[in-house]
């Protein structure tokens, strides 16, 4: 994977998810001022539909148990998908302690 | 496909809350084993499609992380395959998402193609793809009983589809919302629930409303259906107008199994749980009932299967298959599967500490 540029932003994907992403661990975004979680989730699952529909349903909702963060915060507690992200940034996607 | 040769086989799939798993058998009783396929998603439906020669599983798919989804395998589990943009997939102007497939159903030989599912939230969808992509069904979707359909335990789903083979009568059932009838091949939908009983509700016998477990159409008589209700099990022989109990003779009315003979007029088979209250083979001695009479009269069947058994068996977790004699198969939630070659005259443990068993379906199949 090619080193990204200053501006761009990366995702950070969870290793059960990587398959889904042609089993890249990361994915970037070019991006020239701020873009919201929700256009960014676009950009990256862009070419991978069914990795997008694994952390969104087709309403467009972050998963109840998919956890997107941002400098640390999950975006529930932001401004969920409408929560900015700056060039440069990193985005953690991590799956919440769930389930029996 | 009646009676088996030398180049059948049969295929047992066994969805659970944790994975899948696939077995297949020369003679139902020496099984082996794959899986488990999709660890840790849950796999609350399962259809096995045998028309025109092929043998194509498909699942539905359900991870508490990832949500639903469904799959499909045309070579035994070895592959599975999942359309890009989702198979079932709610249109954006219904506001809704997909929670669980709960109901994948082949349709009749004579069309091939066509595969149903049914869906939480309430919904039936239509594939004539071979269960690649569905279409929401809108005469059922747009209903106006919609918003007064209400949620079992579970979750609101529509569970059971039954079509008939020739013409374009369907039935749909839900939890809760009961019993509805199409005539049109699914443009339209009517409540057909006379005489099945909502207790739990101020009117016990409403128009619409009841917890219907699960309904079976009787292959050889048109128009006769099998209900396991929430407390109550019935039939009806005019296509749904009225529903007549044939509860007399079980030990318990509760449960949540329907299966119906694939050929044989009048054979169905239950698994009676004590009662709503108590979700557990009454007195704790797991039975399988047999009705060979359309409900006349009942047949108790444990031989091989445990004393002090508390599990309950959920309403999908269980099945025929098409041979002569018919195969029974099911499943319980502490994760025991049992099957019958002889049509529940004997059982046999197939597998067991398995998570709990949420859905079986089995199928003979060429060679496998």
């Amino acid at each position: 994977m090619p080193d990204s540029a200053v501006g761009d932003i990366k995702v950070v994907l969870p290793s059960v998810l990587q398959p889904l992403a042609g089993g890249q661990s990361v994915l970037t975004a070019p991006a020239d001022g701020p873009v919201t979680v929700g256009k960014l989730l676009d950009a990256v699952t862009s070419d991978f539909a069914v990795l997008g529909r694994r952390l969104r349903d087709e309403t467009g909702a972050l998963r109840r148990f998919v956890n997107v963060y941002v400098g640390g915060d999950e975006v529930r507690r932001l401004q969920g998908l409408d929560t900015e992200v700056a060039p440069g940034q990193e985005v953690l996607v991590i799956q919440s302690v769930a389930g029996g | 496909m009646v009676g088996m040769t030398t180049a059948e086989s049969f295929v047992l799939a066994i969805g659970t809350k944790k994975g899948l798993w696939l077995a297949t058998s020369p003679d139902r009783r020496q099984w082996s084993f794959t899986g488990p396929h999709f660890l840790m998603s849950e796999i609350p439906s399962i259809g096995i499609d045998t028309r025109e020669g092929r043998t194509r599983i498909m699942v539905g798919v359900r991870s508490e992380h990832w949500g639903p989804t469904v799959a499909h395998s045309d070579d035994l589990g070895a592959t599975w395959s999942e359309p890009e943009q989702g198979a079932v997939k709610f249109p954006e102007d219904t506001g809704a998402a997909l929670e669980r497939i709960w109901q994948i159903y082949p349709d009749a030989q004579s069309r091939p193609g066509v595969v149903w599912a049914g869906a939480e939230p309430i919904s039936v969808w239509k594939s004539t793809d071979g269960g690649e992509h569905f279409e929401l069904n809108r005469g059922l979707w747009d209903h106006p009983h919609r918003s007064e359909w209400g949620a079992g335990y579970g979750g609101a789903a529509a569970h059971s589809i039954v079509v008939h083979p020739a013409g374009e009568t369907v039935h749909v059932a839900m939890s809760t919302g009961g019993v509805y009838r199409s005539l049109d091949g699914g443009a339209s939908w009517e409540p057909r629930n006379r005489g099945i009983s909502a207790y739990f509700m101020p009117d016990p016998n409403p128009e619409f409303g009841q917890c219907v477990h699960k309904i079976a159409g009787d292959a050889a008589v048109e128009g006769r259906l099998y209900a396991q209700n929430h407390h109550g099990v019935y039939r009806t022989d005019d296509n749904a107008e009225t529903w007549n109990s044939i509860a007399e003779g079980l030990p318990a009315d509760f449960g949540f199994v329907m299966l119906t003979h694939p050929r044989r007029e009048g054979t169905a088979w239950v698994v009676p749980l004590k009662a709503d209250g108590e979700r557990i083979p009454p007195d704790g001695e797991l039975a399988v009932h047999r009705t060979d009479d359309a409900g006349s009269s009942w047949t108790r069947l444990s031989n091989g299967l445990p004393t002090g058994e508390y599990n309950s068996v959920l309403r999908d977790a269980a099945s025929v298959d098409t041979a002569e004699p018919a195969g029974v198969y099911f499943g319980t939630r502490g994760g025991t599967v049992y099957a019958s070659a002889d049509e529940g005259g004997t059982f046999q443990e197939v597998v067991s500490h398995l998570p709990d068993v949420l859905c079986v379906r089995a199928a003979v199949v060429a060679g496998a």
